[in-house]
């Protein structure tokens, strides 16, 4: 079995009365080391699929096995930690903690552990030498630039060496020239420390550093060709 | 494992202006609950403290205060032969049969308070009553219409000063001395010789009560059940202690109680203004504290989190009450005194225990306001905390 197992998943959101079906009768498998980019329009349920992959949020029905772990009945605290050790989050937005340093920031997830603190010191200046900002180890998040900020959030996402990244649009907000950073980044780490990668994105050259497209489409997969990074 | 402490206390720092306000608040209401805490202490330490453990005090059967009491010359003097009374070095009787009566007297700022005259026996009442020294002048002397008066009301009342005279029931009265007794009821009092207070007011024959001081306290039991069960007397018998400490409950409770209620309706208040802070913290960090639950910290973490900032919050306001409240400290002031209907001042007194009990306040005060936005923060789903711009 490989990274992720999906099979008739279902996710239906009430809203007043009416039941919103956003995933309908999904199913996917996703190998160990792939690096699938997830296209689709707007409101095409791809954020919720990242979701319920990275167990944030619950299926209505279906079987969700992430990392031989049938999450999908998984609840509070025993998916918190499950959280915490396997999954790496990557957001739009990067979500760093505005009053943490980047450090501090980095360093967050290795607190849900039982490292010491000269341990988790020597994780957070490796996450940070691997996204090449161990300078930048005491500024605040409003000192760094989007595209230092994402490397800082990456840094973050790698730090307790979760097997699978969960990426949602993570170039969405970068200017062209961090765009390529991060995506190259995700390369590296997809190949040299052979993470997982699922990520979501709008934009098509991003799609084309992904090793597999995976195109979602009203709440179901679409025909699934291989790209052109697949086939070199 | 916990949020780390410092992403609170930075927090706090980032929005300064509202953690400052809703601290302003919270330590706005815990000077005034010390200062209330204050005042029942000053109040009840001026007047329990006025009385000895070491003395009795007897009053008409049925009577509270000496006010409202009434003893015949024959039962006091049949009384004051008891063996249990002390005798002096010179082997004279320790005790004194006094009657008080009130007088209306201008206070500085102008309004009329009423004083309580004491007409006692100059020669023995300092040996009875050793809490009261004579700090200035000379004791009264009998038939002169000579007055010593105590320390807190030559202050606060006008021509009460040592060599002033003050005018009551037609009387010119001269200030020979000032008593002083460390803030106890007696430095309100105004003393006289007994036999001329009686015939000023026209109480001849008889006393309002009678101090004296006992060979042995614990013989007081005894001399009580004998005194109160034998009907030719009509009295009843306390230690003079028990005595104050009587008149010290009900307005002590009136203060307290109108205290608490202010304390309450004020808390009220600030409870909102921290849960106002809190709620608006929450709302506005909720992506972060999604984030956070993403990696995997617990709801019980994000609830702990905000619990504790805004305890932090509350410690902050309540430290700040207290600095604020600590000026007062020893500040005199003076109210009615219900039990005996006289002017009777004391001073705020704030203890480190009741600076403690302020502390405390503001920190309950922060958990009860922080409790709610904290469980909001905690449920608030991951999905849609993520959702938030
Ligand atoms: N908590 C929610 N309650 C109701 N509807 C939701 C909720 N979350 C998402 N949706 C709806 O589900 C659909 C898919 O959303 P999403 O997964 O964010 O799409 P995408 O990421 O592909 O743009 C949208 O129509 C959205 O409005
Ligand atoms: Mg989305």
């Amino acid at each position: 079995m490989g990274a992720v197992h999906i099979r008739n998943l279902r996710k239906v959101y009430r809203r007043e009365a009416q039941q919103v079906p956003v995933l309908d009768g999904l199913s996917i498998d996703i190998a160990e080391g792939d690096f699938v980019a997830l296209m689709g329009p707007s409101g095409s349920g791809k954020t919720t699929l990242l979701n319920l992959i990275g167990g944030i949020d619950q299926p209505t029905s279906g079987e969700v096995v992430v990392s031989g772990t049938d999450i999908g009945r998984m609840k509070g605290g025993k998916l918190a930690k499950w959280r915490s050790r396997n999954i790496g989050f990557i957001f739009q937005l990067y979500n760093l903690i505005p009053v943490l340093t980047a450090f501090e920031n980095v360093e967050l997830p290795l607190l849900l552990t039982k490292l010491s603190k000269k341990e988790r010191r020597e994780h957070v200046m490796a996450s940070l030498g691997v996204v090449g900002l161990t300078d930048r180890i005491d500024h605040y998040p409003r000192q760094l630039s989007g595209g230092q900020e994402q490397r800082v959030a990456i840094a973050r996402a790698i730090v307790s060496d979760p097997a699978l990244l969960l990426a949602d649009e993570p170039t969405g907000d970068l200017d062209a020239k961090s765009a390529q950073e991060i995506l190259t980044l995700l390369q590296r780490l997809n190949k040299e420390f052979k993470k997982t990668i699922v990520m979501v994105t709008h934009d098509p050259h991003a799609a084309e550093r992904a090793s597999r497209l995976v195109h979602l489409d009203k709440g179901v997969l679409e025909a699934t060709p291989a790209t052109a990074a697949a086939a070199r | 494992m916990a949020i780390p402490f410092s992403y609170n206390l930075r927090n706090l720092v980032v929005r300064r202006t509202s953690t400052m306000a809703a601290a302003l608040g919270i330590g706005l209401v815990v000077a005034v609950f010390v200062l209330v805490l204050a005042l029942a202490k000053g109040f009840a330490f001026a007047v329990q403290s006025t009385g000895l453990e070491t003395n009795a005090i007897v009053l008409r059967k049925g009577s509270n205060a000496e006010i409202t009491s009434g003893i015949e010359r024959e039962i006091a003097e049949s009384i004051a032969v008891r063996p249990e009374i002390a005798k002096d070095e010179s082997g004279a009787a320790m005790v004194v049969a006094e009657v008080v009566t009130l007088v209306v007297l201008p206070r500085n700022d102008g309004a009329d308070v009423n004083v309580t005259v004491r007409g006692t026996a100059g020669d023995r009442v300092l040996g009875i009553r050793t809490n009261v020294r004579l700090a200035a002048g000379r004791m009264f002397k009998p038939g002169l219409r000579e007055i010593v008066v105590g320390r807190s009301i030559s202050d606060r009342i006008r021509n009460l000063g040592l060599g002033d005279a003050v005018v009551f029931s037609r009387q010119d009265w001269k200030i020979v001395g000032i008593i002083e007794s460390g803030g106890t009821g007696f430095e309100s009092e105004i003393w006289g010789d007994a036999a001329g207070v009686q015939d000023a007011f026209r109480r001849t024959g008889v006393f309002s009560s009678m101090t004296f001081r006992l060979t042995d306290p614990t013989r007081l039991a005894a001399l009580r059940t004998e005194l109160e069960s034998d009907p030719k007397y009509q009295v009843t018998l306390k230690t003079e202690a028990q005595y104050y400490a009587d008149q010290a409950g009900s307005l002590s409770a009136l203060i307290g109680i109108l205290g608490t209620l202010i304390t309450v309706i004020m808390a009220v208040g600030a409870v909102f203004g921290a849960m106002n802070t809190m709620y608006a913290a929450v709302g506005a960090r909720a992506r972060e504290v999604a984030t956070l639950r993403a990696l995997g910290f617990r709801r019980r973490a994000v609830l702990g989190s905000f619990l504790l900032e805004s305890t932090v919050l509350s410690a902050i306001g309540g430290a700040f009450g207290c600095l604020l409240s600590l000026p007062i400290d020893g500040i005199t002031t003076g109210t009615m005194n219900w039990d005996t209907f006289s002017e009777l001042s004391f001073a705020f007194r704030i203890t480190p225990q009741i600076l403690g009990t302020g502390f405390v306040f503001a920190i309950a005060m922060g958990v009860v306001g922080g409790f709610l936005p904290a469980v909001r923060a905690a449920r608030v789903p991951i999905t849609q905390g993520l959702r938030q711009i």
